[in-house]
């Protein structure tokens, strides 16, 4: 699922639930999941993670 | 502050009776907690109770070591037997707790004395112990200021003397940034190393329960007693030599958005670390700048868990901030919270890189000073910046990692708010970074 189909379904269901306060705050949490899947460690899925036990 | 290490001596010798200090402590409460809120239960017959046989225990030459007799307070998401814990929440008003969770147990075992259940932010899922089902919590050097939080009443209550020690959590920062905000010490132990069994959970993967104590020796002190039995040592630790001691610190992320007046306190601070004989080198955290986003994405797939089912059934009883995040958070994917996963693995292997050939990490515990209570946004360097990102940014890298890490003051800036030096150990030296924060405790008092 893209963060546009996600953020339009999110909001859709706030609606939904008589929450439109959470619209704005949705904004947000779709900037900080851009984010978190731009990150280089998520490039390669079957890269594995370097783990802190493996120090 | 009366600190323990200074009074357990004279209370094992009978020259000050516990009793003495708990009505002392309780008379704190009555006279500042209508001000301040830094309590939502007082436990004041069953303290006395507790004090008085404390003291006959004494005199009978009983004495169980530091902690006998000493008045303590417990973050309210910490269970105490029959008494409620509420998290700081409306939801469990009624919560009566039906035994001590492990940590209030050993507590219990080596004598403290309970004086109450310190207010909180809701569910510990905040910074300025702003929203809280019991009322807001205030900053006891600036009342128009948050004492900074989540444990902004366990802070508030060690920096006023209403209770000689405390018990907090940190999920993100909880135990070290209100004792930033207030002047006093705050211990996260390493994750997993204290038990967090009777506490309720914000995220489990990121929770630490630990000390807020009047000095480093005292943090210790109550750690110790926290720890599990077989690890339990001496009630003191010497200063590790400042010659020697060598301390990594970052630049970028960690040190880019810093208030002046912090900057310029931790600075000088390091500076008269160096004096003394420490050395520093400048150390990385090459993926620092997605901490915010990793730990957002985990705190919010864990809260959502444990906050479903009252969401549903209670969700009237819940501030509405909090509310609204955990509303917020139910909307996390399950792939976002695998690739944040990975992200708090990666964290905390380039925390042990930083930590590679020197003795601790030193940073602030806290960006800014307390904030203004109802301040969204704070200026910094010229631009306004979200309070809520700015408080956490110095704390979470090590609840992703899991390092031990200690607030300890380090000067106030300009209008007389405290300002917190954190320093960061390796796993399984916690005793290390103990006896290294004794000596930085030391060098800035002298």
């Amino acid at each position: 699922m893209t963060i546009a189909e996600w953020l339009a379904a999110a909001k859709a269901d706030a609606e939904r639930h008589g929450l439109p306060e959470l619209i704005p705050m949705l904004d947000g949490l779709a900037q900080a999941t851009e984010r978190l899947r731009a990150a280089d460690w998520n490039d390669n899925p079957d890269k594995d993670t370097p783990h802190d036990d493996d120090h | 502050m009366t600190t323990i290490t200074e009074i357990a001596g004279i209370v094992s010798s009978g020259r000050i009776k516990s009793e003495k200090l708990t009505e002392d402590c309780l008379s704190k409460i009555a006279e500042l907690n209508p001000k301040l809120n830094a309590f939502i239960t007082v436990t004041a017959d069953e303290a006395l109770q507790q004090a008085r046989h404390a003291d006959q225990e004494i005199a009978a030459g009983r004495w169980l070591g530091s902690l006998h007799g000493i008045p303590i307070s417990l973050k309210d998401l910490i269970d105490q037997q029959g008494v409620r814990t509420t998290a700081g929440s409306l939801v469990r008003r009624d919560h009566i707790a039906d035994a001590d969770a492990v940590v209030t147990k050993r507590l219990r075992d080596a004598g403290a004395v309970f004086v109450g259940k310190t207010n909180l932010h809701e569910f510990a899922f905040g910074t300025t112990t702003e929203d809280s089902g019991f009322g807001l919590a205030r900053n006891p050097h600036d009342p128009s200021r948050s004492p900074g939080g989540s444990s902004g009443g366990s802070a508030i209550a060690v920096a006023t003397g209403m209770s000689l020690g405390t018990v907090g959590t940190d999920t993100g920062g909880s135990i070290r940034i209100p004792a930033a905000a207030c002047g006093i010490v705050g211990l996260k132990p390493e994750w997993g190393h204290i038990s967090a069994s009777g506490v309720v959970p914000l995220s489990r993967q990121l929770d630490h329960v630990g000390p807020l104590a009047a000095s480093v020796a005292d943090a210790w002190l109550l750690y110790n007693v926290m720890q599990p039995e077989s690890e339990q040592t001496g009630d003191s630790l010497d200063a590790a030599p400042l010659k020697g001691l060598k301390l990594g610190r970052f630049s970028g992320y960690l040190a880019d958005r810093l208030d002046a007046d912090v900057e310029r306190g931790v600075n000088q601070t390091i500076e008269r670390l160096q004096q003394r004989g420490a050395t520093v080198v400048d150390v990385k955290l090459p993926h620092a700048d997605d901490m915010a986003a990793i730990y957002l994405h985990l705190v919010f797939g864990d809260a959502a868990e444990y906050h479903a089912r009252t969401l549903m059934s209670r969700p009237q009883d819940y501030t509405t901030p909090v509310r609204l995040r955990l509303e917020m958070a139910r909307y996390v994917l399950a792939e976002d919270y695998i690739r944040a996963l990975r992200g708090k693995a990666l964290i905390a292997h380039e925390v042990d890189r930083a930590l590679d050939g020197v003795n601790a990490l030193v940073l602030p515990s806290l960006a800014i000073p307390a904030p203004p209570i109802g301040a969204v946004t704070v200026p910094v360097k010229g631009g306004p910046d979200a309070v809520r990102s700015l408080m956490l940014r110095c704390t979470q890298p090590f609840n992703l990692s899991g390092h031990p890490a200690i607030s300890l003051p380090c000067g106030k800036t300009g209008d007389g708010l405290p300002i917190g030096l954190q320093l960061v150990g390796h796993k399984g030296r916690t005793p290390a970074l103990v006896q290294a924060a004794l000596a930085a405790e030391a060098a800035i008092r002298s």
